[in-house]
């Protein structure tokens, strides 16, 4: 068997090849629209930045595809295979020469007490409180970007289940040049202290932040109510209510128009838009991929003699987001159309 | 034997399928402009047989009141006969249509999203949905491919 071990490896290279050209093709897939086209960075981590190269471990980059960032914005990428996840961390190399971070998977122990102090007074302001990570997770994807980086989630279970405690001591230590995150032995913490809120991070793993919605059934995808008016009436009443709750009618249209004839338009099937611009604003602050169901519409049919206003449940559809700044939000406007929609059939 | 068993491994890992989307969102970004990458988008929604229903400006209302935005249009697209025989029989998926992306700047470059039709399936359960949402999601893949290799 071993004269033939060589030229199989021959024969494979042309595959290999292959493989380099699948890291770039998948990375522009599935990473390049929050991460940049080639690692600057955007919503997500400039991962082209050497500072963050020589702190990165390629298992850390395989451990935080495979886990994502639950509830900030990044998802698990469960469907790529070890070979894909491979390519990919291969490709994010070829940006910075040298050999990537390595480190050993020891626990760093430390006392928690001091490591929270020293949390609340170094860390909180940019991490947040609770490790909950920085707050404004839309305003990188689309609007002027202030900071070259976000400031990650600690406390998340993604993030803990990928770094290693020597990571984040290495990354307290030297500090990540390019961010905001600057070395805390130049702000004059000694070794304990680090090691101190190494263990403090560590320590969120026991404590982890659940979503508000963690283990109860998924909400109905559609909020439907029915109407005792026929369509018109119903119509008229929908565009009434939702002023009165402070949206502006934007237009109303037939399910089908623009995709049938002029004069073969459906008039059974009627959307309403409507909208709260202070909270559209908003909402694509938090997250500007949410235009997938914002404006606001409303959808309403009349179907053998019966009349039903429909809308896509934003509740439900806020967990296809990944993303816990929206939560609240979406659960805030779920409640706003069931009012709508209620005080239309008054 | 070891090392036969870890190449054909490698082999059988080259050769599994490329899983393209990232879990419940497709995101993907063009190198193109915003006018560049909106008009890529509308032929190949075009392209790939569907009908462009309207442009939803979003950015234009937002600016209209004073919010500052960057540009931000939401694309609607479906076929006439299918969302008439869907709204027939499975009123429920009448809120999710027509299809939609939405397409926004960053810059000199263009970001599009959308959630994936596979996640209908988890909305709506009814097995002769899933071939529906099944050739939507491979449509979907080849329209957000086309604009992202787009130069």
């Amino acid at each position: 068997m071993r004269p033939a071990i060589p030229s199989l490896l021959l024969a494979l290279l042309p595959a290999l090849s292959a493989l380099a050209d699948d890291g770039a093709r998948l990375y522009a897939q599935n990473c390049a629209a929050c991460h940049g086209e080639r690692g600057s960075g955007g919503i997500g981590v400039p991962l082209a930045l050497p500072s963050i190269r020589a702190l990165t471990t390629e298992e850390y980059l395989r451990r935080s595809i495979r886990h994502g960032r639950p509830g900030r914005v990044m998802p698990a990428f469960a469907s790529l295979s070890a070979a894909e996840v491979d390519a990919i961390v291969a490709h994010m190399g070829s940006w910075n020469p040298g050999r990537p971070a390595e480190y050993a998977e020891t626990r760093i122990p430390g006392d928690l007490a001091n490591g929270g102090k020293l949390f609340q007074k170094h860390c909180a302001s940019c991490h947040g409180a609770t490790g909950e990570g920085g707050k404004g997770t839309g305003v990188t994807l689309s609007r002027p970007r202030e900071q070259t980086i976000m400031a990650p989630a600690l406390h998340n279970a993604g993030f803990l289940a990928s770094t290693t405690d020597l990571q984040i001591k290495a990354i307290l230590t030297q500090g990540v040049t390019g961010t905001p995150m600057v070395s805390f032995v130049r702000k004059g913490l000694k070794e304990q202290d680090i090691d101190d809120l190494v263990a403090f991070v560590r320590n969120f793993e026991q404590s982890p932040l659940a979503r508000p919605d963690a283990g109860k059934p998924a909400p109905e995808p559609v909020l439907s109510v029915e109407s005792p008016y026929d369509l018109k009436t119903t119509v008229a009443n929908l565009k009434r209510a939702a002023e009165t709750n402070n949206f502006i009618f934007i237009r109303e249209q037939t399910l089908d128009e623009g995709i049938v004839p002029p004069g073969r338009e459906n008039h059974n099937q009627q959307i309403v838009y409507v909208c709260n611009f202070g909270l559209l604003a908003q909402a694509l602050n938090t997250d500007p991929r949410v235009g997938l169901f914002l404006p606001c519409r409303f959808t309403i049919l009349e179907q053998a003699g019966k009349v039903t206003m429909m809308a896509s449940n934003p509740k439900r559809l806020s967990q296809i987001f990944n993303n816990s700044e929206l939560d609240e939000m979406c659960e805030k406007l779920t409640k706003m159309y069931l009012t709508i929609m209620e005080d239309a059939t008054l | 034997m070891r090392t036969l068993r870890i190449l054909l491994a490698l082999v059988s890992a080259l050769l599994a399928p490329a899983a393209a989307h990232a879990d419940q969102m497709l995101i993907i970004r063009s190198g193109q402009d915003f006018e560049g990458a909106m008009l890529t988008l509308q032929n190949a929604i075009a392209a790939q047989g569907y009908t462009l229903a309207r442009v939803q400006r979003v950015d234009v209302g937002l600016e209209a009141r004073g919010y500052k935005t960057d540009k931000y249009r939401v694309v609607f697209y479906g076929k006439a006969e299918e969302v008439a025989a869907l709204a027939e029989k499975h009123p429920q998926l009448m809120p999710f249509l027509p299809l939609n992306i939405a397409i926004f700047a960053e810059g000199d470059q263009t970001l599009l999203a959308t959630n994936r039709p596979g996640v209908l399936g988890e909305f709506f359960p009814a097995p002769e949905l899933k071939p529906v949402f099944a050739r939507w999601e491979k449509d979907l893949l080849e329209i957000l491919e086309k604009v992202r290799e787009a130069r």
